[in-house]
């Protein structure tokens, strides 16, 4: 590369505080970045690629500080520099988009407003210039109605539309540097390619250097040069994108390319009444109709998996199941009789049989009760275990899901990592003793790694008890991986759907189609051929 | 839906009017015996409950009532027989003379200094601002007005009474009130910043607080841009509570420097069995906390996007 040195890091340093002390997360990370080059940053979480991200704009969140190491940006030592020197290059020369662009937007200004205040506060346009460049910028995203779309409140765009006006806003100044932290991440799979188009080329456009943060590696590999590879808070290895996919020398690295590798063996065909059977259900939120004539059946000791982007009705589904949304038309059988509509109608028996886990698992479990309350509960409700007998229960749940009951019965869920707090939730619903568990979006807060875990583990109880689950996602890898059936949902109708097999063989309908050839490949050039084979019109994307 | 609160807050006096009266219809003894006393003839008694209207049904007396009330006539006093709207117009014109006054002290004071203590948090100064404010509020009304009686009068600076009548003119009001209003901003100031502060703090982890750092803004900028709008909500509800007390909560002070408001009318009334100005003065209380609330309902609505500008 024979280009400038835009930025280089050397020996990088950060600790973060929990409670009273402070543990090293970012252990001498060296990075450098060349003008208008990519560099992918990949780890899971925890490998600390977002604070690697923000020390480049030499900023260090509530709770971190930065210990050791340099960052020099274009000849600017950024440890040194004063506040007020920072807040000049930050969103001028380097910008940042977010995660969460619906979160990180505020919610009380227009985009277009929200566009305009670094060029203004920057002093690089004028107001008036400053719109018109917006508009410019809007459209050269592809966002519908760029001349109207700046003047809407963040809530009135959805979130891959946010996610593009997001990387517009960054860049308005015309920044050396954007740092995208999981630009993508957030977004069904339909949506992610939009987005990463229009970020892949409107970096290139602005020759824009970049560092492109993602647990995703088949996404950064569309828009990267070169991939850095980080595990807790230290580099991995370093590579050209080609190189690194073709011959990726470590064996951690290795692992994330092979962590998709699970597969759940065929089942025998289902015979005999359905566990549960959803019937011609059309549900409403006020008047809306949300979902419409759905219909599908669980077997005992299988998997459904439902996939379909978000406001497809996916989740909605789960909420007509458990009796949380009553629905207008249509019932829902379980072993073949009639569940009453409404939550309160049900007894504690039918409310036992089936259970739910969640996606965030971070808010779905009490903070302020430990595990052994967590889990013991439901046992107590529903079977009216006490005293010792619950505590014994409460151990072999803790054994099931693989976590030392002696380490663990008397922890918070603070005290916990994600994928652990995640097999709390299992714990939980399994303690119920259900016959159907609705597991919604249950990894896509995962990192890959840790989601091969849970999806092993619960397979294995599936196997163990002849557990039926329902399997919400919009992750066809994950689905690939644990379905026996598969529904499509589209708009809150079914538009698909029969076992595995069948749904990943051609012909599809030309959703479901969308939605298979949307899944990011391993392969660098998988984005140009597909954008240019829409273009063609060989798939049908624009149906 | 602003309509909908309009009407929920008529509906809401409504119900308050019926408390009142019934409150008072619940209190034992008889009007007319007790306006002329033990020695009355038991004619001259039924003649004043008939003139009062007091042998009609409850219900027809309710109407009377509010119907009167509705009109701006709440009847006559029944100690000293003037129109009761009399007695009411000028104290009602001081109270709300007072309220507002102590009110555009406090609350840019405490706009002010709870945006700054957000600003620098943890700072001497957020600690000094909250130490001070705490201070204020934890001493009873009437001691803080007695120490600023003793510091601010007894120098001569300020009347420690205000004798003011209609003629007084706009700049002596503000002179003679200035110790009874500044008492009251001692007294609501720390609630209102407070909350200022925390509602601001709140925020400040949000991850839109975050992208307005690394877009470079300072960090007043990022306060009164980013944070405070989405906070104003639970500001304006709690400068709307403080407005409510500031009508209705202030007889202690109106006593201290004996001023004429409706909370020392009320006081008067209570210990005449007055029961009529009672009724008035207290419709006229619930109708000042159905009306600021309202206030703060609607303008917390006109301040938040997603409430005005649906999908």
């Amino acid at each position: 590369m024979s280009r400038d040195v835009l930025l280089t890091i050397e020996g990088l340093r950060i600790e973060g505080r929990s409670g009273d002390d402070w543990t090293e997360i970012v252990k001498g990370v060296d990075l450098t970045l060349h003008k208008g080059e990519v560099l992918g940053l990949i780890g899971e979480s925890g490998a600390g690629k977002s604070t690697v991200g923000l020390a480049a704009m030499g900023f260090a969140r509530d709770g971190c500080r930065i210990t050791g190491g340099t960052i020099d940006f274009d000849g600017i030592d950024l440890r040194k520099a004063s506040e007020a020197v920072k807040r000049d290059l930050r969103g001028a020369r380097i910008a940042y988009v977010a995660q969460s662009a619906a979160a990180s937007f505020n919610p009380a200004h227009k985009l277009i407003d929200q566009y305009c205040e670094a060029p203004v506060v920057h002093d690089v346009m004028s107001r008036d210039e400053a719109e018109r460049d917006a508009i410019d910028l809007y459209r050269r995203m592809q966002l519908p109605d760029p001349d109207g779309i700046g003047f809407r409140y963040p809530h009135q765009v959805s979130g891959g539309q946010l996610q593009r006006a997001m990387t517009a806003m960054a860049m308005s100044c015309r920044p050396d540097l954007i740092i995208f932290d999981e630009p993508t991440t957030a977004l069904d799979v339909t949506t992610q390619i939009e987005v990463l188009a229009a970020i892949r080329d409107i970096v290139r456009q602005f020759d824009t250097a970049a560092i492109y943060i993602t647990h995703d590696l088949a996404v950064v590999a569309q828009a990267a040069d070169r991939i850095k590879v980080l595990l807790r808070g230290e580099e991995v290895e370093e590579a050209e994108t080609r190189q690194m996919l073709d011959a990726p020398r470590e064996e951690y690295t290795k692992s994330l390319w092979a962590v998709r590798s699970f597969a759940r063996p065929e089942q025998p065909a289902p015979t005999g009444t359905p566990i549960l059977s959803v019937r011609d259900v059309t549900a409403a939120y006020g008047t809306v109709n949300v979902l419409e004539d759905v219909s599908f059946d669980i077997h005992a000791g299988r998997t459904v998996a439902v996939v379909g982007e978000s406001g497809s009705g996916k989740s909605t589904t789960a909420r007509v199941i458990t009796g949380l949304l009553p629905p207008k038309r249509g019932e829902v059988l379980f072993e073949g009789s009639p569940l009453p509509p409404a939550l309160k109608g049900r007894t504690r028996e039918q409310l036992r049989q089936v259970q739910m886990i969640y996606q965030m698992a971070d808010t779905a479990l009490n903070p302020k009760l430990r595990l052994r309350e967590l889990i013991g509960r439901p046992a107590q409700m529903y079977l009216g275990l006490q005293g010792g007998a619950l505590t014994e229960r409460v151990r072999d749940l803790l054994h099931l899901i693989e976590l030392d009951p002696d380490t663990y019965i008397d922890r918070l869920p603070g005290e916990l990592s994600g994928g652990q707090k995640q097999r709390i939730g299992i714990a939980r619903a399994l303690a119920a003793e259900p016959k159907l568990i609705i597991c919604d979006e249950v990894t896509s807060a995962l990192d890959q790694i840790v989601q091969e875990g849970i999806l092993k583990l619960l397979d294995r109880l599936q196997g163990e008890f002849g557990l039926a689950y329902m399997f919400i996602t919009h992750d066809l890898a994950t689905v690939r991986a644990i379905a026996d059936d598969v529904v499509v949902m589209q708009q809150g109708r079914v538009v698909e759907q029969g076992p595995k097999a069948e749904m990943f063989a051609p012909p599809h309908e030309p959703y479901t189609e969308l939605l298979l050839s949307s899944v990011p490949e391993m392969d660098p050039d998988w984005l140009t051929r597909l954008l240019a084979a829409r273009e063609a019109g060989q798939t049908p994307a624009t149906a | 839906m602003i309509a909908l609160r309009f009407a929920l807050g008529i509906g809401l006096l409504f119900i308050v009017s019926l408390i009142i009266f019934g409150a008072t219809e619940l209190l034992p003894g008889d009007l007319a015996q007790q306006i002329l006393g033990q020695g009355a003839t038991p004619e001259t008694l039924a003649a004043l409950r008939e003139q009062l209207g007091l042998n009609d049904p409850a219900p027809v007396r309710y109407w009377n009532w509010l119907s009167g009330a509705l009109t701006g006539d709440f009847g006559v006093s029944l100690s000293n027989g003037r129109p009761i709207s009399e007695l009411i117009g000028a104290r009602l014109g001081n109270t709300v003379f007072l309220a507002l006054y102590a009110a555009a002290l406090a609350v840019p004071i405490s706009l002010v200094l709870g945006i700054l203590a957000a600003l620098w948090r943890n700072s001497i100064f957020d600690r000094a601002a909250n130490a001070g404010a705490l201070t204020a509020i934890s001493f009873p009304e009437f001691f803080v007005a007695y120490i600023l009686v003793l510091w601010l009068a007894q120098t001569g600076l300020f009347p420690s009474m205000v004798r003011i009548n209609p003629a007084t003119t706009f700049g002596d009001r503000i002179y003679m009130t200035f110790l009874p209003a500044l008492t009251l901003t001692l007294v609501v100031t720390a609630h209102m910043m407070r909350m200022t502060r925390a509602a601001i703090i709140n925020l400040m982890a949000s991850p839109y607080i975050e992208m307005a750092r690394l877009k470079g803004l300072s960090p007043l900028r990022i306060v009164l841009r980013h944070a405070l709008p989405n906070a104003l909500a639970p500001i304006i509800n709690v400068i709307a509570l403080n407005l409510a007390y500031l009508i209705t909560g202030v007889v202690v002070v109106e006593v201290v420097f004996v001023y004429p408001g409706l909370g020392q009318l009320m006081v008067d009334a209570v210990s005449n069995r007055d029961i009529a100005v009672v009724q008035a003065v207290a419709l006229i209380f619930a109708g000042a906390y159905v009306a600021l609330n309202l206030i703060a309902d609607v303008l917390s609505t006109i301040t938040n996007p997603r409430l005005m500008h649906r999908r």
